[in-house]
């Protein structure tokens, strides 16, 4: 009986994930390829969309920041996981007057965890976590440092779609082009995508104001342009970052109305493009800002696809640091 | 009561002295360095050089008002440990020592808790505010040895300007921590690669060349003269050279960090490489080297800034900057400057003692004949490892922990007293 090849044996180790910079590609692979059971459970024709994978164990969500996509993704994974689950909203202003992130970790703890999903304001929060706690870390966004879960479903969402094109049910990434728009330098989104695209053996263009594109990224192996033609041009996913309105007021652009005649992407800027080319957002979309409607309303935005993934691709990576399975390649 | 300090090597930079000789101490004076001499007390210095007194004119004693980081007590007592007899406090403390009075509390202190020479810095603006000047006659007058806001640079050049006249009127000498926080207000680590990679707010180098620029500019209006704190970029090493060359009473200090560590040592998150000016690329360290080879930076001091565990053990945003480096600077200068061949030992010590000394006016930093006993016994090739843990300071916020460094001190002399001999 053949034995498998080391490639085929694969059994995720990690006890965290807190970024995709540190991951293999083998790794993320591992990820990818879990997660369409996952997806297969919250579309059962049944309408049970529950297994028992981490039946008795506890999920807190640990929100520092605002969030609802994110929060509730991670929330309905850990529940179709059969797990028990307990959201903490706190706020970073008062914790920084009290008690310490390890102090609060440290209680929520004692109330037995298996996975703590954090989002803070503060990069390397998670990390820092990780490396002391027992429980396993979930990064679900720190400061604009990383969301690898975000970076993970947007390169499963692409997966899925070339697969599709393709019925080739091996495609991966290899040889895509990604065009990433908008405020590079402040997004956390940008950064797990830069990483993960990049190791899946796609191509990535950075695209924004010079004022919202640092120059070091072009030192991290991507193209980097402040023209959104070029940016698109030959593009197979073009890739929307939310803008943060305010920051027009802090003088790194002159006005929203400057920003949606250089970045907006609505049918006419679309045109440049590939004409089958993927046009995504990690959400929520400004509407008409970035995004046209035209565009965000048009067929081809997969944008809640990229939310339907989201769960499943949760699924997986909750099952895989808890579980540790093998993973058949 | 005489001790004799025997069998070691003297260096001292201020009389270029680098033999073997034994030093006499009488009465906390030295009373005799020659070879063969006797005492009533035998401090076997073989293997040994014996130098004078170390000096830091930069560091942070926290008293009053944080006294949990460091006291002048615990400071000194680091700062024995790690070789030095005389220190350079910052005015940065709570309330700041803006006055006569509050420069008279750190004297009282010193002499009452403090085991080395505390000589004491005072603000250059009322509550370190960078608005209206101190009274710097009385603060001269009480033994304030220097000027400056330290921690913040002076925005107005219109204020930086009047205080360094008025400062160079009264004798006080200008210390530049030098910032442009225009340039980005909520700076975590240098801005490069690193700080895109890690998400970390970036401070360019721009933000310390652009105020080391505006300072050297005034020096040269007004013929104020100048020091320039913590040099840490090849900017910086290359605007004071300049300013050097055309005839500008300026002087500048790096710490020990700056020459050793890039802000690769960031990338852990790991807030015990949290300063400000930050670390760096490999580029400014070379240049740096480069500085303290051809003179440009005159001397070494640490930026000793102690917080507790508690303090830097959070979010890297929300650390407080500054590492502590009393007890690891000799160390690091030996293994990074000397083993390597960047400097002699000579140099070493004399950018550690007389360098130093010379540009406060301090009367310290050199072994004389009749001068103050204050002599650092240190074993040059003998290796340590640091564990932060056994820090005399009353904390442990260092970079360096677990590194394995040359240089062990083995007693250090205040006024002829041992205030730290190895156990």
């Amino acid at each position: 009986m053949a034995t498998l090849s080391e490639s085929e044996q694969r059994v995720w180790t990690r006890k965290d994930l807190i970024g995709l910079d540190e991951l293999s590609r083998d790794e993320l692979e591992m990820i990818l390829d879990t997660a369409p059971q996952f997806l297969a459970v919250s579309e059962r024709e049944s309408g049970i969309k529950k297994v028992p994978v981490l039946q008795g164990r506890l999920v807190v969500n640990w929100f520092y920041e605002p969030s609802t996509r994110t929060r509730t993704s991670f929330e309905l994974a850990a529940k179709r996981l059969s797990a028990d689950t307990l959201t903490m909203n706190a706020s970073a202003s008062s914790t920084k007057k009290g008690e310490t992130l390890h102090d609060t970790l440290y209680n929520i703890e004692a109330m037995h965890t298996d996975i703590v999903v954090i989002r803070h304001s503060a990069a390397g929060a998670s990390r820092i976590l990780a490396e002391r706690h027992l429980s396993h870390i979930i990064n679900a966004g720190d400061g604009a440092h990383e969301h690898p879960t975000q970076a993970l479903l947007d390169a499963f969402t692409i997966r899925q779609h070339i697969r599709r094109a393709r019925e080739d049910a091996q495609a991966g990434l290899d040889g895509l082009r990604v065009a990433i728009i908008g405020d590079i330098a402040h997004s956390r989104v940008a950064r797990s995508n830069v990483w993960g695209l990049t190791k899946l053996g796609a191509s990535v263009v950075l695209c924004g104001p010079r004022t919202l594109l640092p120059d070091a990224f072009t030192k991290l192996g991507v193209d980097v342009t402040t023209d959104l033609r070029e940016a698109i041009d030959g593009a197979d996913v073009i890739y929307l970052l939310r803008l943060q309105l305010e920051r027009q007021h802090k003088c790194l652009f002159p006005s929203i109305r400057e920003y949606i005649r250089l970045f907006r992407i609505d049918n006419e800027s679309l045109k440049a493009a590939k004409p089958d080319a993927l046009v995504m957002h990690p959400g929520p979309i400004n509407r008409d800002i970035e995004l046209a409607s035209e565009v965000a309303d048009g067929p081809r935005n997969v944008i809640l696809e990229q939310v339907t993934n989201g769960v499943a691709v949760r699924m997986a990576v909750m099952h895989l640091l808890v579980n540790k399975p093998r993973v058949a390649a | 009561m005489s001790i004799v300090i025997k069998n070691g090597h003297v260096i001292d930079p201020a009389s270029n002295l680098s033999a073997p000789r034994d030093v006499l101490i009488i009465g906390g004076r030295i009373a005799r360095i020659d070879t063969d001499l006797s005492g009533s007390e035998v401090f076997d210095a073989t293997d040994c050089i014996v130098c004078p007194g170390l000096v830091d004119i930069h560091v942070h004693f926290r008293e009053p008002g944080f006294e949990s980081k460091e006291t002048i007590a615990t400071g000194s007592q680091a700062a024995a440990r790690g070789g030095f007899t005389s220190v350079v406090t910052m005015p940065n403390t709570e309330p700041p020592i803006d006055n006569g009075g509050m420069v008279e509390f750190i004297n009282r202190r010193a002499r009452e808790t403090a085991c080395i020479k505390i000589w004491p810095a005072a603000a250059a603006t009322k509550d370190r505010a960078g608005a209206e000047m101190t009274e710097m006659a009385e603060l001269k007058a009480v033994g304030a040895v220097a000027v400056t806001d330290d921690g913040n640079d002076i925005a107005s050049s219109w204020v930086l300007r009047r205080c360094l006249e008025y400062a160079d009127m009264c004798g006080l000498t200008y210390l530049g921590h030098c910032e442009d926080t225009s340039l980005i207000q909520n700076g975590a680590m240098n801005a490069g690669l690193n700080s895109t990679r890690l998400g970390l707010a970036g401070m360019p180098k721009a933000m310390e060349e652009i105020a080391v620029t505006r300072l050297v500019r005034l020096a040269e209006m007004t013929g104020a003269k100048v020091h320039v704190c913590h040099v840490s970029s090849a900017g910086s090493v290359e605007i004071v050279r300049w300013a050097k060359a055309r005839g500008i009473r300026v002087t500048c200090e790096t710490a020990p960090h700056y020459f050793t560590l890039t802000d690769d040592a960031v990338t852990t998150f790991n807030t015990n490489a949290k300063m400000n000016p930050p670390l760096r690329e490999a580029e400014d360290v070379e240049a740096i080297k480069e500085g303290l080879r051809d003179g440009t930076i005159d001397c070494i001091a640490t930026d000793h800034a102690p917080h507790t565990p508690a303090e830097k053990d959070v979010e890297f945003d929300y650390a407080p900057f500054g590492i502590v480096g009393l007890e690891t600077s000799l160390g690091v200068v030996i293994t990074e400057l000397v083993e390597p061949g960047i400097l002699t030992m000579e140099e070493a010590i004399r950018m550690m003692t007389w360098a130093p000394a010379q540009i406060l006016d301090l009367p310290a930093g050199r072994l004389e004949q009749d001068g103050p006993a204050d002599i650092t016994i240190f074993a040059p090739k003998e290796e340590w490892a640091v564990h932060p843990e056994a820090f005399l300071s009353r904390s442990r916020n260092t970079p360096f922990t677990g590194r394995v460094l040359r240089g062990q001190v083995k007693a250090t002399l205040c006024d002829g007293r041992f205030v730290y001999r190895e156990a």
